[in-house]
């Protein structure tokens, strides 16, 4: 496939792309340090995934082969225009497949199936400030993560521990990386956070807007914050799958009618998908 | 039964043909040409120029055309482009005395060296929708003066300084001017990173924001110095050459705000400065972007800044239409991963609660 004219390989220019590697680098180098960088306007809207387009722009090769997933399936609107982005602008291979993928961007998910050594997940970042929340001032939050002053993150938690009776974050889960700096997720759900810790993939993040680049080497040790009697948990269903069965994959719900009648898919749709294709079934294909 | 599509690649195909069409509308209506636009929409360009921080009208009208009129997403057009665009150099500074100048007003002195000169504004129209208008072939025509403006027309606030009466502006000849579309923002953000941002800004929300402080909101005493429109010529030192050369000619909008300040212990009362300056004649967002540099100098000038047009992080961090048109749209995004950990979340803590007013109302019955 032939790369768009006009435009350099992946879009950006050399030059460019050199200054996200560097920022990439340092960010690897200091494992959950938010590294300001030089984000550049892209031809999709900044909130629908320039940081994570950026990235990718910046580490994609021609012999790479690239997945890009939201909500953990391929063919959701955003997916679908950034892999198109890619092809037209790189031309290299693409996938459905997370095993066949070298580069996986995504949007608010991480894949049932398990990365392996030397693929790379790019995650896209709408707000790279886990603090944020509790401090809308830049300058202040970098003050905080200067000195590790998480004090005011543990007491939110707490707090709804108080009020709740649960953590009430359900997504963007704030997690420890490496034991230093607290650092978000992205909006994955909290049920995605295990599968950062100790990952042999390298974790990416990229935000444009807000001009951030953030990283987790492969094997580096990823906590969710929580309390010990109060220990992290992920979310869990009473059904399975009804297209494939599966009883620990993230579902989606679907609303099949008015009258509250729903049902649970895998969220994963590749992974769904293979272990259709290797014969497990849920109720609905059963029926 | 459920179908297991959620995008589908030809649906967002199909999305984009409709659009193309509905762009171009009823083709028995002739097509807009970017010679039309750019002549008969020509404040539509020059915002488009101005906050795309791109000057190239045939480029901004092309963008106008394209986003169907929608201002913000034709800026986001040129922005997109522009990024892409190599960087030989900076320019020479401008010197807006060199200005062949079409308007200049100033609302702080009656008469002044040059005069005031009020050039096209609607300033003086009486807002009555003109239905000549709505008939083709109109062709008015404005008298000729009998002599051109005289060139080097001095700033008002120039004339002010020559008593010591305003701040001085020097430049920074220490420092390199800040490059906001190379690196990103860093607070606190020096004047020319924040001037930058503001000229790049989104013209509504200045406009609101300048708004504010002559409600109260930060109120910093502005008087209009002075507002000229017209043009300049650009030059450019080339390295193998080594002195400037004319690469073009550009037509700017400035506006010198004069506030004032009431002095300290140590510095006498003197009128501070507030400055905005766009391509093309954008009048009401360069005032605007001049209040806002105002108030955003309260820190330094030693005020207390309280109100949000004082606050740097804030203003700066929202000005820009491209950003927060994105980020407010990106909603529109699928977001059924993170709607169903809520879901989950939501349904938990209310079992919980049940849970909990089951076991007290078990409670108070045994106390009963």
């Amino acid at each position: 496939m032939s790369t768009a004219q006009g435009y350099n390989f992946a879009y950006l220019d050399e030059q460019t792309k050199r200054m996200i590697r560097r920022a990439i680098l340092k960010a690897v180098a200091i494992p959950g340090y938010q590294v300001p960088f030089g984000s550049r306007e892209m031809p999709l809207p900044y909130g629908w995934g320039t940081g994570g387009i950026q990235v990718t722009a910046a580490i994609l090769g021609p012999d790479d082969t690239l997945k890009v997933i939201d909500q953990g399936a391929d063919d959701t609107t955003n997916a679908v225009n950034i892999r198109s982005f890619f092809q037209k602008t790189a031309g290299m291979a693409t996938t459905d497949r997370t095993r066949e993928a070298s580069i996986i961007q995504t949007r608010h998910r991480i894949p049932e199936t398990p990365l392996v050594e030397g693929q790379i997940m790019v995650y896209q970042v709408p707000i790279p400030e886990p603090l944020r929340w509790l401090e809308p001032r830049e300058g202040e939050t970098r003050k905080m993560h200067g000195l590790a002053e998480y004090g005011v993150m543990q007491v939110k938690l707490y707090e709804d521990i108080a009020h709740y009776g649960h953590i009430s974050t359900a997504y963007d889960y704030p997690v420890r990386v490496n034991g230093r700096y607290v650092m978000s997720p992205s909006p994955i759900p909290k049920f995605d956070n295990p599968k950062m810790d100790n990952s042999p993939a390298l974790q990416l993040f990229g935000a444009g807007r807000e001009k951030r680049i953030y990283a987790i080497p492969p094997y580096t040790r990823v906590e969710s914050l929580d309390f010990e009697d109060h220990p992290f948990q992920i979310e869990s269903w009473d059904q399975a799958c009804a297209i494939c069965g599966s009883a620990d994959s993230y579902l989606d719900e679907i609303v099949t009618d008015d009258k509250g009648g729903r049902m649970f898919v895998c969220s994963d749709t590749d992974y769904c998908g293979e272990r259709v294709a290797a014969g497990h079934t849920g109720e609905e294909q059963a029926a | 039964m459920y179908v297991a599509v959620k995008g589908g690649e030809r649906a967002i195909e199909n999305s984009r043909r409709l659009l193309a069409e509905e762009r171009r509308g009823d083709t028995s209506v002739p097509e807009v040409t970017l010679a039309q636009i750019d002549e008969q929409l020509s404040l539509a360009v020059d915002r488009v120029m101005t906050e795309g921080s791109l000057y190239d009208r045939e480029l901004a009208a092309l963008a106008v055309k394209q986003a169907r009129g929608d201002l913000i997403e034709a800026i986001f057009l040129l922005r997109a482009y522009r990024t892409t665009l190599p960087r030989f150099g900076y320019a020479e500074p401008l010197d807006t005395v060199a200005m062949q100048v079409r308007r200049r007003i100033s609302a702080t002195y009656k008469d002044l060296p040059g005069g005031q000169v009020l050039g096209p504004t609607f300033d003086y129209t009486l807002r009555l929708l003109d239905f000549d208008l709505a008939a083709a072939d109109n062709a008015p025509e404005a008298e000729a003066a009998d002599a051109p403006l005289e060139g080097g027309m001095p700033r008002v606030t120039d004339i002010l300084g020559h008593g010591g009466l305003i701040e001085p502006e020097e430049p920074r000849d220490e420092q390199e001017v800040g490059d906001l579309t190379r690196d990103p923002l860093r607070f606190p953000a020096e004047r020319d990173v924040r001037l930058q941002s503001l000229a790049r800004g989104d013209e509504g929300f200045l406009l609101s924001l300048g708004y504010s402080t002559q409600r109260g909101y930060g109120k910093n005493h502005p008087f209009a110095g002075e507002i000229r429109l017209g043009e300049l010529a650009v030059e450019f030192v080339p390295e193998e050459l080594g002195f400037p050369i004319e690469i073009g000619e550009i037509t700017v909008t400035e506006c010198q705000m004069v506030n004032q300040f009431q002095g300290s212990a140590t510095e006498p009362a003197k009128f501070t400065r507030g400055y905005g300056l766009t391509f093309g004649h954008c009048e009401r967002k360069a005032m605007a972007m001049a209040l806002v540099d105002r108030s955003l100098r309260a820190e330094e000038l030693g005020e207390q800044a309280k109100a949000p047009a004082q606050d740097q992080e804030f203003v700066l961090y929202h000005a820009d239409n491209v950003e927060a048109s994105g980020f407010t749209q990106h909603l529109k995004l699928p977001h059924y991963v993170d709607f169903q950990a809520e879901l989950v979340m939501v349904r938990r803590m209310r079992e919980t609660a049940a849970n909990n007013a089951a076991r007290n109302d078990d409670f108070e019955e045994a106390a009963d």
